[in-house]
Formats: C-alpha cells, structure tokens, sequence
C-alpha cells in the first residue's frame, strides 16, 4: 500500500485513483478504463475550454504523511562531495519531513506544456511545491491553478524582501514566495573574449554584438532576459507600459534579427554551459548564478559576469503549491526553512543567486565576508536601482511576443 | 488483399462457406486492423481536428476551441515556407550526399568481397555498429568534434581552407553532414541487399558483348539495382525531411538552419499553438506522400510497394 507513487503524472492519478477507492479488481479495472478513455479525450482536444471552473484545493494529508515533494531546477541546491543536499537533510532532521526533491524544470514553457493539463484539471502534478519564473507563476497564479498559503504555518514569511511585495498578481504574497532572485547580464570567456577583441571586458550590449565574435555569442532562450536586455540598451524603461509598448517591442526583434542574420548568434536554454566550456560561445546573455558554478568546474576564474550599463534583467523563481498537492503543511514547513537567514544563507552561498531574505546577508557574514559583500548574492540599494523587472504581459500580448521570438528562434 | 484471398480462396463442404470463412478472415484481421485504427488512424484524426481549431475567446493561451480554420494553413505556409523548402533542401541533398557514399561501399561489400564472407560480415557489422550508441550522442559527438576551439577547427584556421571568423558549428553544412552520417546505415543495407543478389554473369555478358565498364555500369548494374536506391532514397528522404534533432541549435544547427520539425517542436512546446503545429505536421505528410508517388511512378517500380 505504501509503494512511492511512479513519476507519471498520469500514472500516478490512476495509481491514486485506484487506492482512494479500494474497489473490487473488477470495479477498478472498470475505472481504469474509464479513466483511460477520459484521458484519450482529455488528449484529443489539448485543454479543452477549461480555466473558467474554479478549483478546489486537494485534501491535505500532510499530517500522515511526512513527505513533500519538490520540482526545481538544476544547479539549484546545496550539494556536498558526496551529493547530499545539506540544508535539506538538515530540513528533515528537524522536522521530521522527507524530502523527494526532484530536478524537472528545463525552462518554464516545456515545464508548462508538461503540467499543463493536470493543473487545469486541478489534478496531482507529481509536486507539492514548485518554483518556476514570476512570470509563469503569474500565470498560474491568475488561472487559480495554486493553493493560498495559511501563513500560520510560515512564520518566516516577515522575512521576505519587502521589494517581492506589491507584484501585480499577488501583491501580498499569499500564493507565491521567491526561492531565489536572478539576474541577466553578460557572460563572457575573460582569455578568449579580450584575445578576440582587445578589451578587456564587455560594458555594454554593444560589446556583445561585435564582429570580432561573429559566431562565438550566444543568447538566452528566456525571452525576457535576451530582449529584456536589449530593451534596455534602447532606452525602455521594462516596467513601464508607456515604454514597453508593441511597437517597442518589435522594434527590438527586429534589431536583434539583423543581429542573429550578421553574427550567427546562438539562442539556448540552460544547456549554454557546455558551449562556454567548448568554446563555441565567447560571450552570452546569462544568468549571475551559472559564471560561478561553470568557475568552479573550470577550476580557475575562467568566466567573468558583468552588468551592461543600461541595466540587467531581475526575476525570481517562486515557490508555489499546485492545487492537487497533497502535502501543503508539508511544502509550507520547507517555505518556511529556507526563509530562516541561516539557511537561506547556507544555500546562497552554493547556489550564488540572489537570495530574497532579509538577514541572510548578516548570517553570511559569519560564514565568509566575501560571500556577503558579493553584490551579485545581496545587491545594495544602488546596484538594484539598475536591476530591472517586466511589467506583466496581457495574455494576447503574450502570445504574439512569444510568436514573434519564437520567429527569431526558427530564424524565418 | 489477403480479406478477398481468403473469401474466394476457400469453398469447402461445410456448410455456407464463403460466408463462414469470410467471417474468419474478419476475426483473424481484428488485431491487426484495430491496431492500425487505434496507433494510426485516432492521432491522424485528432491532429487534422487539431489543425483546424481556432482561438479560444477568452484569450488565454494554449487553449483553443473546435472549428474549421482553413486560415491555420495559411498562416503557416506564409510563415513557415522558408523552413518547408529547407526542410527538403536539406533532404535532397543529404539524400544524394547518402546514396553517393552509400552505393561503393555496399557494391564493395555485396558485389567485391563475396568470396569472403567473414570480412563480408565483419563490414556490414561495422555499418550497423554506431546504432549501438544512442543517435544522440553520436550526433552531439559531432558538436564537439567541430566546436570552434577544437582541433579539426584550429586544423582549417592554420591552413587557412578557413577564413578566421568562419566557423562550422551551426551552419547549413554542419547539419546536412549530421543528417547524411545518421541515415547512411538506412540507405546501405538497402543498396547491400540487391548488390548482394547482382548476377555477375550479365556483367560478362556485358563485358563480352564489348561494353565499357561505365556502359556496363549505367545499362545492366544501376537498373538491376534500381529496387535497393529506391528503397533506400525512401528510407533517408522521407525521416530526414521531419528530422529536428540535427538541425536544433542543441545539437549542430544554428539560428538559421531550423527545419519543419524544428517549428512544429517550438510549436507544440513553447508557444503553445497547436493548430499551426497540427496544420504543418499534416502539411509535411502531404507534401512527402505526392513526392513519393511521383517518384515511384517516375521510377516506374510501382510494385516495390
């Protein structure tokens, strides 16, 4: 009876199904294939016109049952040479919870088209918490596809970054949480780049798209970070849809266009590490956590990250708890973990992205002062003050920007 | 076929038995035909639905409602037509790049070494050899092989056969040799089994009857084997022009050397619009399906299938 539930989302409905009911073989085998058929038409019309049902919240069988499970991204975890996950072992010594923590998210689309379908349903996705990027949390957030959180149970909470308020979607924090901050900026090779053009580090966009590295850039397949980023090199201000317009923003696909045309300029996903380490790429648009993780393996500061000066891209994944999840007092005990300083500490220090609690940077301290004066981990006021977030997209404009870079991507 | 075979064939004394025997030929098609009706026929009738859908009202995205959008092909041919003729582009040419490579080796193999069946063997086990590695390992091993730091790189740059700036990571020609390596094997056992049956006493004949060597190639051999090149030009052409790992910047393409699958792929997953995903994948089979009937009408080996 207590066999761990199989990865498949789909599986694991059926295998939960059947125990729920206990029935007889020939019951169950009658549901099962009554299942099968709800499923084959689930699958024939891609989520159907749902959306507009409103959602109920799984039953929480957190007191039972001392597991949670967590679906987060690579690279993303405290891990010792052994491949253990310190802070999370420690998690469960102190409360008793295991931890299933699993690496799924590759990027935020193909998570998404991979869950899509049981967070319509309102069904198990085969996680308890999640942490995808704001802006496909604000999209879950605003289909009710996850639960509200009982902030009794995450008393850590005041800790939160009071920058995190206030967004659109959920101004007071009651769905999500940031697990960590990033920002996108430039990557670049420090040997190769100043062999190839003489200077010494890129300072601008400007000096990503040269010439002299024409078939060596490379970009983020993360729309927001790649013409996030050339947005602000024209001058628009991200969060203003004053400035951030259509017009604007085509106009930045268009000139980015010419740039891939020109420089054959590689667009990837979270795979770009491997073109750093074989030399395919010279420079990149990237994320501030990855340089020290792609450091650490070259052994030697090989890779620099730098801010261009008209401003870096900020976003954050985000905890949030999928309405099938059946183990939400479980995920708010881990919410609440890694919003304690020293924890939150702990990780940043292996992870290297920014960490979004207050007091972390005082808890670094003890452990390394060099780790809490990196400005990349916890940025002062004036290194924010050239971080810039995304104003949230109207679904119609969603779907002709993605459009729109997705021509970029097939180079049309 | 094998249905009017087995009602006309029978006739036995029992008791009405074309009828009887007709209904056992049914009984004994049931697995076979309701395979082809639930793994072929269901996902083609719900991709055509799905390629005619249209947008949901609500805007939301990823979600459409039924309907009869001829527009969804439209859409796509304009958009995406660049990426059609590229696909078969690049099919066309790895097709022959395959079939050039392909036609000495499994000559020499089935025609050459026939009095020595070991190292015969030994040659087709070697052609077989790199599916025991996964397909996309081996593609990627190109990757590396060819990244821009590496030796066969730093080789054309200090022969100068290379300008400085030229690299071949990403580019047309780093994908059509990634899709002639992976389906050379497709087209050489083919072309192996017809050389391997090739009479050589014609080819005395034909030598005797005072025929150039080239002659005897173009008149008796290449028609002779005619079966095994349209077999194996299939096999290349029809999953080289749907493959997408190839091109896909993860592996050798680049920004521009996207192809069909490569759209439909991006499509499906990260845009989310499915019918113009639907409306290319039924595009692609059409087109592969006219080509291929005017091939092997032209080849005039109708029988082959």
């Amino acid at each position: 009876m207590n066999k761990p539930l199989p990865e498949d989302p789909m599986m694991r409905q059926l295998v939960q199904m059947s125990r729920r009911h206990q029935m007889t073989r020939r019951a169950a085998l009658a549901g099962a294939g009554a299942t099968a058929a709800a499923l084959a038409l689930t699958a024939c019309s891609p989520a159907g016109s749902k959306g507009q049902k409103q959602l109920t919240p799984a039953k929480d069988v957190s007191a039972t049952e001392k597991t949670v499970i967590w679906h987060n991204w690579d690279l993303y975890m405290d891990e010792d040479a052994k491949g253990n996950h310190p802070t999370l072992d420690r998690f469960t010594k102190e409360t008793g919870i295991s931890v299933e923590y699993k690496i799924e998210i590759d990027d935020n689309d193909s998570y998404f088209g991979k869950v899509k379908d049981q967070l319509a349903l309102g069904a198990d996705i085969g996680a308890d918490v999640a942490c995808p990027t704001e802006w496909m949390v604000a999209r879950w957030v605003n289909n009710g596809y996850v639960q509200k959180f009982n902030d009794a149970n995450i008393p850590n909470k005041k800790n939160l970054q009071p920058a995190y308020l206030g967004a659109e979607f959920d101004p007071k924090r009651e769905y999500s949480m940031p697990y960590q901050g990033i920002l996108g900026g430039i990557t670049y090779n420090k040997e190769a780049y100043k062999k190839l053009t003489g200077k010494d580090a890129p300072t601008s966009l400007a000096d990503l798209f040269v010439p002299e590295l024409k078939g060596r850039i490379g970009v983020l397949k993360e729309m927001r970070d790649t013409i996030g980023l050339i947005l602000l090199s024209q001058g628009i201000t991200l969060s203003d849809p004053k400035s951030l317009t259509s017009d604007a923003f085509m106009n930045a696909i268009d000139y980015f266009k010419g740039k891939v045309a020109d420089l054959n300029i590689k667009i990837k996903g979270q795979g770009y590490s491997v073109d750093f380490e074989n030399g395919d790429t010279v420079a990149a648009i990237a994320w501030s956590g990855d340089t020290v993780q792609m450091n650490l393996s070259a052994g030697r500061e090989k890779y620099g990250f730098v801010i261009p000066d008209s401003g870096a891209t900020i976003t954050a994944d985000e905890f949030v708890i999928p309405m099938g999840a059946t183990h939400k007092a479980n995920a708010e005990a881990l919410i609440n973990f890694y919003y304690d300083p020293k924890n939150a500490a702990e990780l940043a220090a292996w992870v290297n992205y920014v960490t979004p609690v207050v007091g972390a940077q005082e808890e670094a301290m003890k452990i390394d002062p060099k780790l809490a004066s990196n400005q990349l981990i916890f940025p002062s006021a004036e290194f924010l003050a050239n971080t810039h977030a995304w104003r949230s997209l109207t679904p119609s404009e969603e779907q002709t920007f993605t459009k729109a870079w997705q021509s970029v991507q097939v180079g049309a | 076929m094998a249905f009017a075979a087995f009602g006309s064939g029978g006739g036995g004394k029992h008791s009405s038995p074309t009828k009887s025997n007709g209904k056992v030929a049914l009984f004994l098609l049931i697995p076979g035909l309701s395979y082809l009706g639930l793994f072929f026929l269901t996902p083609l009738i719900s991709l055509v639905v799905t390629s005619l859908e249209a947008p949901d009202p609500s805007g939301a995205i990823g979600v459409y409602q039924y309907g009869f959008e001829i527009n969804n092909y439209v859409y796509a041919i304009q958009t995406f037509w660049p990426h059609i003729a590229r696909s078969f582009t690049y099919a066309l040419i790895a097709t022959v790049c395959a079939l050039l490579i392909s036609y000495p080796l499994a000559y020499f193999i089935g025609v050459r070494l026939r009095t020595r069946p070991l190292l015969q063997g030994l040659l087709l086990t070697l052609v077989i050899a790199p599916f025991f590695i996964s397909f996309l390992l081996r593609t990627f091993a190109w990757r590396q092989i060819f990244s821009s730091d590496g030796v066969v790189m730093q080789f054309l740059h200090a022969t100068h056969i290379l300008a400085p700036d030229q690299y071949i990571a990403g580019t047309d020609f780093m994908v059509i040799f990634g899709l002639t390596y992976n389906f050379i094997p497709f087209m050489t056992l083919p072309l192996y089994t017809t050389l391997e049956r090739l009479d050589l006493r014609l080819l005395e004949a034909s030598s005797d009857l005072y025929a150039s060597p080239a002659t005897t190639f173009r008149k008796v051999t290449l028609p002779i084997t005619m079966p095994g090149i349209i077999s194996g030009t299939l096999l290349t052409f029809i999953p080289i022009a749907g493959d997408f790992v190839n091109a896909s910047p993860e592996f050798l393409g680049g920004a521009k050397t996207a192809m069909i699958g490569n759209v439909v792929q991006s499509s499906f997953l990260e845009t989310m619009d499915y019918p113009t995903a639907s409306a290319l994948s039924v595009m692609l089979m059409a087109v592969i399906l006219v080509l291929v009937s005017v091939y092997v009408k032209k080849s005039g080996t109708e029988d082959l299938l």
